[in-house]
């Protein structure tokens, strides 16, 4: 089978699961239930895109298809930030309540928090970028142990807060900050897509791209800020999902046997909306809540996790 | 010509490369020998700016590769470095394309297709170009991995140890496509090599390393016999002549 058909397959399935979600069991509620659905759909599309995308580049840069963008440390950044400001802060406080200046402040120390440590990183010599993921697991280790130690502390009614904040949702979406992180992930697209030929290239090798005429440096960077962002605006929007990109990239990589990277970050893309959407769907209509899409995810990728680390070590 | 002037590159306080002239002439293969360690791949690594020099520069006819964009490099001068490990799985025909990635950037023309053509026939891939590059032998990928360089279509191609882990059969099948992308194309081809047999037979010049620094360069005639030898091997190598090469027995001196 070519890959265009591969793709038109899975588009068509990725529509068939948003109309399903959209329109089952709808019963005629076309001003209250539809919009409603919609913002939920895009939220999941969005989320789905920017874990996919971020996930293949990170994993092309690194040259590793076990990671995901997760070891950085964002999401455990993340948690820290959500249980500080309500442990100090309380869970009234407007950062907490209001949905919008908490979207705001967590891109905002995400993204900085990733800059700095780059810049870092970068700014003394030439390092592997292993050293840099090194950094980030211990760091990401250091803000989950400090979110542990004051969760402890926390009063019980306040960490069902935090609980609330551990686990990515789209049950309660705001509308509004959907499109602003629509926005941002098409800024992503925008800026990235033009270094998808050299993406292509880098899979190579550091030196092989290098000698192609790639600016490895410069490219390895635009990505690490790109899936930076990509990660801060999904982890905002609906909480840590992170892991859900391993998945979608492995499938990708082999439903698609490409090396190109405008056709594995598609697939990908479209692969987790249909997850996504599909899971989702699975979640309030056939188990009517009783658990949540991220656990299932979880499960799901544990499971196809331990697949692939069996499978790597086979190979080599 | 590729000109190295003052080259150093150091590890904390230990100099793997240091100061480091030497002229690399065009239509000529010049090899680079020494022991282990002197610091031949380091070297070639700085010239083919894979590794940053701390101290020196590098002209390529007479511009300097530091002020040059690296796709602008990459049309003129070409590296093979010796392990290539990838994460993706490619079929030759593939690989070969990328070599026209300084020129297409991923987009390639009537142009480039028949260039790619071209390097497949000339290092006899064409009959398994579909074939992927994990299923072939160490002798078939080297030759797949020459032929990308020859589509990329630059003038002066380094090569790393090229002949690692080949077999005679192989390793002289190579060294004489080397020879043949000289006099045939008018490229320019530097090596590094460990047996200095085939520096001797195949190069037109030769470049000894030991402990950072040059010690001998020259044609190759001047450099293979018993004095230099010892001076940068250690070792007494009693030269032999067959056939008109001239023949370095060293394995029980």
């Amino acid at each position: 089978m070519r890959n265009s058909s591969k793709m038109i397959i899975l588009a068509l399935l990725a529509a068939l699961f948003c109309g399903l979600y959209l329109f089952h069991e709808l019963n005629g509620s076309y001003d209250y239930a539809l919009p409603r659905r919609g913002i939920k759909v895009l939220a999941m599309a969005l989320t789905g895109v920017a874990i996919a995308y971020s996930t293949v580049i990170f994993q092309t840069i690194t040259h590793n298809r076990i990671l995901t963008p997760s070891i950085m440390g964002l999401d455990s950044l993340y948690i820290l930030l959500q249980t500080v400001v309500i442990f100090f802060l309380g869970s009234s406080h407007i950062t907490i309540v209001n949905r919008h200046v908490n979207f705001i402040l967590s891109i905002a120390t995400m993204v900085v928090f990733a800059l700095l440590l780059y810049q870092l990183l970068f700014k003394k010599g030439k390092r592997p970028i292993y050293f840099l993921l090194l950094v980030g697991i211990i760091i990401g280790t250091f803000f989950q142990s400090i979110s542990t130690f004051l969760q402890v502390l926390i009063d019980p009614n306040e960490f069902m807060r935090v609980q609330d904040k551990m686990f990515a949702s789209f049950n309660n979406v705001s509308g509004e900050l959907v499109w602003w992180a629509l926005a941002i992930v098409i800024i992503m697209f925008l800026i990235g897509m033009r270094s998808f030929n050299e993406l292509d290239v880098l899979s190579l090798g550091r030196d092989t791209a290098i000698n192609l005429g790639v600016s490895y440096d410069k490219v390895v960077k635009l990505m690490l800020v790109i899936s930076a962002v990509l990660i801060s605006v999904s982890t905002a929007l609906v909480g840590p999902i992170t892991f859900f990109g391993l998945i979608v990239a492995n499938l990708s990589y082999q439903f698609f046997k490409t090396y190109k990277h405008s056709v594995l970050i598609a697939g990908a893309s479209v692969m987790s909306i249909i997850a996504l959407v599909g899971g989702q769907w699975v979640v309030e209509r056939v188990f009517t809540f009783s658990t949540t899409l991220s656990v299932i995810i979880n499960f799901v990728g544990g499971v196809y996790f331990i697949y692939l680390l069996l499978k790597e070590s086979r190979s080599s | 010509m590729i000109q190295v002037r003052e080259l150093s590159k150091f590890y904390g306080k230990k100099a793997v490369v240091e100061k480091v002239n030497v002229n690399i002439h065009r239509g000529k293969i010049t090899s680079f020998i020494g022991p282990n360690g002197a610091g031949k791949s380091t070297l070639l690594s700085m010239v083919s700016r894979l590794l940053d020099a701390d101290t020196g520069e590098v002209l390529v006819d007479n511009d300097n590769v530091k002020k040059m964009k690296s796709n602008d490099f990459s049309k003129r001068v070409s590296i093979l470095r010796q392990s290539n490990f990838m994460n993706v799985r490619l079929t030759i025909r593939e690989l070969v394309s990328f070599g026209r990635f300084p020129h297409s950037k991923g987009h390639l023309n009537a142009q480039d297709i028949r260039i790619v053509e071209q390097a497949m026939e000339y290092m006899e891939l064409l009959d398994m170009q579909h074939e992927y590059l994990d299923e072939l032998s160490g002798g078939q990928r080297q030759r797949a991995f020459i032929a990308m360089v020859i589509a990329q279509d630059t003038d002066y191609i380094l090569l790393d140890e090229p002949l690692n882990n080949l077999d005679m059969k192989h390793s002289v099948q190579i060294m004489k496509i080397l020879r043949r992308l000289v006099e045939d194309l008018g490229k320019t081809v530097v090596i590094v090599l460990h047996d200095i047999n085939f520096a001797s037979v195949y190069s037109d010049r030769i470049v000894a390393l030991k402990d950072g620094r040059v010690v001998k360069d020259g044609p190759t005639d001047e450099i293979i016999n018993s004095d230099a030898l010892k001076e940068i091997y250690d070792m007494d190598i009693p030269i032999q002549k067959m056939n008109n090469c001239n023949i370095c027995v060293y394995f029980n001196s």
